[in-house]
């Protein structure tokens, strides 16, 4: 719909194992650049290794638990 | 309990954590593990292999509690931070494989790479040559990890699933107390050697489950540590390690467990080369299994069947590493030893390169 805000891309890194969730984040954060895209997690350590990177990158990490997922919204 | 989260989650956290590693290393030695040998887990999971009879190297057969410690601790950890998720599915032959050959190339070099730090602050020089070769094969995994290497995902799956290496754990320790001996001579316990050389059970398990709890709170791993650096420029892994060198460093110098050297170091061996390789192979199959041995132990006591059946792929490749002249001793490599270690480089190459999504 017109005018409605616009959906933020999620990269879903669920199931993935360590780096893969930081390697998918990283690589998105490369193509944005700056914005607001979400990762999808499922392990508290994927978390944990997304928000740390995230972090030291410049961008802000807001951390929702979505169930039995996780959801980190990326932004900068 | 967020407190704790966060102290564990931070680089103070972890650094405490390699230090409790490294110090009680150098302690275990001390009341009876074998020299520079304080904790290795791949040594360990051999002497575990040869205690079920899986393989008959009459010197290196125990069940060790560290590592029955190991996984039970991360499970205890895991149940009371509810991060206990039984999951399954990702390439489980893949990682078995992997598994396999991390241990021949671990059992070439004498030592997984914890014992190689626990080596170099125990003075062996060939440690360093171990050590490059771990850091080298976690590159080349790198740069395989950098080109879409991938082993899928990984499922849900039911609760039971995850109990299940908590409780070959379980088994095992029973299998330890009561030591039975059966017609074929099973369970076997080396009465000389490494494997008569132990700490006292009940410390042994105590220290284990300790590592166990703090290991899978601060997820220490040495294999990420090096990847991290060179994947990300992130040092928070690698400050574990630092403490864990640290740590025995000062406790060998303290209780008079250091000798610096190249030659006579306690099981160890001084062919650079194979040295090198064997750890390369290590670091590789370490890097694309994504952790190191200590690190699968722990995510198999979260309920990661996956890295339950590398643990598993490990004991196998310690029974065929001791049955098939692979694994070295004191005196040398052995004769398939180098042969092992190139078949399982061409075997990691060939899986870095064939399981790649496009990017």
């Amino acid at each position: 719909m017109k005018g409605e805000m616009k959906m933020a891309e999620t990269v879903d890194a669920r199931g993935l194992s360590c780096p893969q969730p930081v390697i998918n984040a990283h690589k998105k954060m490369k193509e944005t650049g700056s914005g607001t895209f979400e990762v999808l997690v499922d392990t508290a350590t994927s978390r944990d290794n997304v928000t740390r990177m995230a972090t030291r990158e410049g961008w802000n990490a807001e951390v929702r638990e979505e169930g039995e997922d996780i959801l980190l919204v990326l932004k900068k | 309990m967020e407190g704790l989260i966060r102290f564990f989650g931070s680089k103070k956290g972890i650094l405490c954590v390699g230090l409790f590693v490294g110090v009680f290393a150098a302690l275990l030695q001390k009341w009876g593990n074998p020299p520079n040998m304080g904790i290795c887990v791949a040594c360990f999971e051999r002497d575990i292999a040869g205690a079920l009879g899986l393989h008959r190297a009459s010197v290196v057969q125990y069940i060790r509690p560290e590592i029955i410690g190991f996984v039970l601790g991360a499970l205890i950890s895991a149940l009371i931070f509810r991060e206990f998720k039984p999951r399954v599915g990702s390439a489980p032959i893949v990682r078995f494989m992997l598994g396999f050959f991390a241990m021949v190339g671990a059992l070439v070099f004498l030592g997984c790479p914890w014992r190689a730090l626990l080596r170099l602050s125990g003075g062996d020089g060939n440690a360093i040559l171990g050590l490059a070769g771990l850091a080298a094969g976690v590159a080349l995994g790198v740069y395989f990890l950098k080109s879409g290497y991938n082993l899928g995902r990984n499922h849900k799956t039911y609760k039971f699933v995850g109990w299940i290496m908590p409780l070959i754990m379980v088994g095992l320790l029973i299998l330890l107390i009561a030591a039975p001996k059966l017609p074929s001579g099973a369970v076997f316990f080396s009465e000389k050697g490494p494997g008569a050389m132990h700490a006292p059970l009940i410390i042994s398990l105590i220290i284990g489950l300790t590592i166990g709890i703090l290991a899978q709170r601060s997820r220490f791993c040495t294999m990420g540590a090096i990847r991290d650096v060179i994947l990300i420029k992130d040092f928070h892994l690698m400050t574990g390690v630092f403490g864990l060198l640290i740590g025995a460093f000062v406790m060998n110098i303290t209780l008079g467990q250091f000798h610096a050297g190249f030659v006579g170091q306690p099981v160890a061996h001084n062919d650079h080369i194979w040295n090198f390789g064997g750890m390369l192979l290590a670091g590789l199959s370490f890097a694309l299994a994504g952790g190191c041995p200590g690190r699968q132990l722990f995510l198999s006591g979260e309920g990661d069947g996956d890295s339950a059946l590398f643990v598993i792929g490990m004991i196998a490749g310690a029974a065929f590493a001791h049955n098939f002249a692979i694994a070295s001793s004191p005196k040398g490599v052995d004769l398939w030893g180098p042969g092992a270690v190139i078949v399982g480089l061409i075997f990691c190459v060939v899986i870095g390169f064939s399981m790649r999504e496009k990017i």
